[in-house]
């Protein structure tokens, strides 16, 4: 495995939250969509974020891509703290490094316009070519290299004659037009048949490969984090509760909500020892949640304070860190955590 | 309870939709059975038939779709030649249904304990008491608080919604099962809980499970027994841990190697070239061919057909039927 850590950091999120007001006119409640998230990304580096659904991975998603405001923390692109620099909104500049492929390649597409001026688009908008022929011929090059071909053919389509999977690599190469440096790919698979899916994952792990991207990849399949992600970090309620190269993660699950995760997958592999659950119940109200760890309700292994004291970052080795007061010098000294 | 016999037939079953475009056949002869406190399983992607064959198994088909051909028999009665009143026993007290989207299968205007009374009485003459009683007892079965009853759906979780869905199903104790996709919508941790008290269940009531999924883990993991299905026909039938060890058919094999592991070394996974066909016009021959990187010539010109491989274990390709051709077997690590 090549070592990631030679390359430089491109994206870095610092204490990332983000707070819905929710209950009538007054909104005097929050939802607690995000907390405390703090995470990089390198070049050529492919971080998945793994989780339930309404677990806070598209919230991280949206405010990278600058869709939203965050309520508090720092999105730092090059070491600058982009909340500073455009406190508006993201600038042309940025969202031609920043770009995001959606979860559906059904609603993402405009029906009424071809192909190829899905892609002409954002060469338009983000002047990367001059002339109509340069156009042409960069949009057939981007569809070549998302592996649709002939390009010239697919170009003149329109989406409703494309499958699910074409349509994604669509999406894929309208991402690739403005020459991103980061992708947001939000579960990109999970709409696409099964037998199409890993060609997807193959292609982004190509383009990864020839221009250095780096990715967040979210993914409610963890299985498929592992296969795509150099580093893993499993979310829940709105914490990354565990962070590691994905295949360190995968055997050495430290937060007990990650073995829980674990257990819970299907994995043919264990048919003569099938798994059992230990834990029941499912995820918390995220609506001004009670203090301490998000977790706390359903583990196996509670102790006092962790309804107390959101527990801190503990590094377990170089590159897998967790939030648990099982580990660390949490435990006796009740700390706020940072 | 005599396992070898069984207790669900499907024979050369054939579903069309006919649409303003000419017939599309979405089911094409398809067969298979299901014997006592047996799980099968059918696997395939979107739009390979599979849910068409459970309406068609539980007669609510509706137009465009009608059954052009063959037989469902289900212990020992043709279920196609039903009339309204065998057809209203048959539906619940011998097979019932558990829906893939708990959200739509739930009137969200009455409570939990009214709906699952309504299939009590519909089918028992039990005054309401008693069936509000039998409800709770129901409940419990499912793993859900007996104050639940007098919930309605929008206050239950996805995962709970989905456990009154199978409480419903469970109502008269029928022997068979099926479901669709009963877990799709739900997260991987509510989705284990829900399969284990399925499992549970079944071991304690004895029913058989007609099991329905497009995920291939989950499918090798829970059923007994597994028909891969592709384009409206069933390619490849055997034992679960067969399917997943000793796949014969090229598209099976194409599947396995479509799913990323939790465990063993990274391997990079090739998946299946191609999409699955438009089955307004399917392609001649042999449905997978074009996709298939072992096709030859007489797979674009007659369709194989089903046939033993090994013992339990039927696979329909021309690979299987020719002598001198050894198939290949090797696969990736997955």
């Amino acid at each position: 495995m090549i070592d990631l850590d030679d390359h430089p950091v491109v994206l870095e999120v610092r204490n990332l939250s983000k707070r819905f007001p929710v209950g009538g006119m007054f909104g005097k409640q929050q939802v607690h969509a995000l907390n405390d998230v703090s995470f990089s990304i390198r070049v050529g580096e492919v971080v998945a974020l793994v989780g339930e659904s309404g677990s806070g991975k598209s919230t991280t998603a949206r405010l990278i891509a600058r869709l939203m405001q965050p309520s508090s923390g720092e999105i730092l692109f090059k070491g600058k703290n982009m909340l500073k620099v455009e406190p508006r909104g993201a600038s042309l500049g940025y969202r031609n490094r920043v770009q995001m492929i959606f979860q559906d390649p059904f609603s993402s597409l405009n029906p009424v316009h071809t192909i190829g001026h899905h892609i002409a688009r954002p060469l338009l908008l983000h002047h990367k070519v001059q002339r109509r022929r340069d156009r042409e011929g960069r949009i057939n090059e981007l569809l070549a290299k998302v592996g649709l071909n002939p390009p010239a053919d697919f170009a003149s389509k329109f989406p409703y004659q494309l499958s699910g999977g074409q349509r994604q690599r669509i999406a894929i190469a309208r991402a690739l037009a403005v020459d991103p440096e980061i992708i947001l790919a939000d579960e990109p698979i999970s709409m696409l048949d099964v037998s199409i899916r890993i060609g997807v994952l193959n292609l982004l792990a190509q383009l990864k490969k020839d221009y250095g991207i780096g990715y967040l990849y979210i993914t409610h399949d963890i299985a498929s984090a592992r296969y795509i992600g150099d580093k893993t970090m499993v979310m829940y309620a709105g914490h990354i509760v565990e962070g590691a190269e994905s295949s360190e993660l995968m055997e050495h699950p430290s937060h007990p909500y990650t073995q829980l995760l674990l257990s819970a997958v299907p994995n043919p592999h264990s048919l003569d020892q099938p798994t059992r659950l230990e834990t029941r119940g499912e995820i918390p109200s995220l609506i001004d949640p009670p203090p301490g760890c998000p977790f706390a309700a359903r583990c196996p292994h509670v102790k006092p304070i962790c309804r107390e004291v959101m527990p801190s970052t503990t590094m377990l080795s170089a590159d897998h860190w967790v939030r648990c007061h099982l580990y660390g010098s949490d435990n006796s000294a009740a700390q706020p955590a940072a | 309870m005599q396992p070898n016999e069984a207790l669900l037939t499907v024979d050369d079953l054939c579903v069309e939709y006919r649409t303003p475009r000419g017939p599309v056949r979405a089911v094409d002869h398809v067969s298979f059975s299901i014997a006592h406190g047996e799980v099968f399983g059918l696997a395939g992607e979107s739009g390979s038939g599979k849910s068409t064959i459970a309406h068609a198994i539980m007669r609510i088909l509706h137009p465009p779709a009608v059954i052009t051909g063959g037989h469902v028999n289900f212990s020992g009665d043709d279920v196609l030649e039903m009339d309204g009143d065998e057809l209203a026993r048959f539906r619940w007290r011998d097979v019932s249904m558990v829906f893939q989207s708990a959200m739509n299968a739930l009137n969200p205007v009455m409570t939990i304990g009214e709906q699952i009374c309504d299939v009590i009485q519909c089918h028992l003459r039990l005054s309401k008491a008693d069936s509000m009683d039998k409800a709770a007892h129901l409940l419990d079965l499912v793993g859900i608080e007996r104050s639940r009853l007098a919930a309605y759906p929008h206050q239950l979780s996805g995962g709970m919604r989905q456990r009154a869905v199978i409480a419903i199903a469970l109502a008269l104790n029928p022997p068979l099962m099926i479901m669709d996709e009963p877990t799709t919508a739900l997260d991987v941790v509510v989705q284990k809980e829900i399969l284990q008290q399925i499992s549970d269940l079944k071991d304690k009531m004895g029913f058989s499970i007609l099991f329905i999924t497009h995920d291939m883990s989950l499918m090798v993991e829970f059923s007994d027994r597994i028909g891969i299905m592709y384009a409206g026909e069933i390619v490849e039938t055997a034992d679960a841990h067969d399917v997943f060890n000793n796949p014969q058919h090229p598209y099976t094999r194409g599947l396995m190697s479509s799913f990323p592991s939790l465990v063993g070394p990274k391997v990079k996974l090739t998946g299946i070239p191609g999409s699955p066909p438009d089955m307004g016009k399917p392609p001649s021959g042999c449905r997978f061919h074009p996709r298939c990187d072992q096709a030859m010539a007489i797979c674009s010109l007659q369709r194989p057909a089903l046939r033993e491989v090994a013992p339990v274990h039927r696979a329909a390709c021309h690979l299987y039927e020719l002598t001198g051709v050894t198939p290949r077997t090797e696969r990736g690590t997955l």
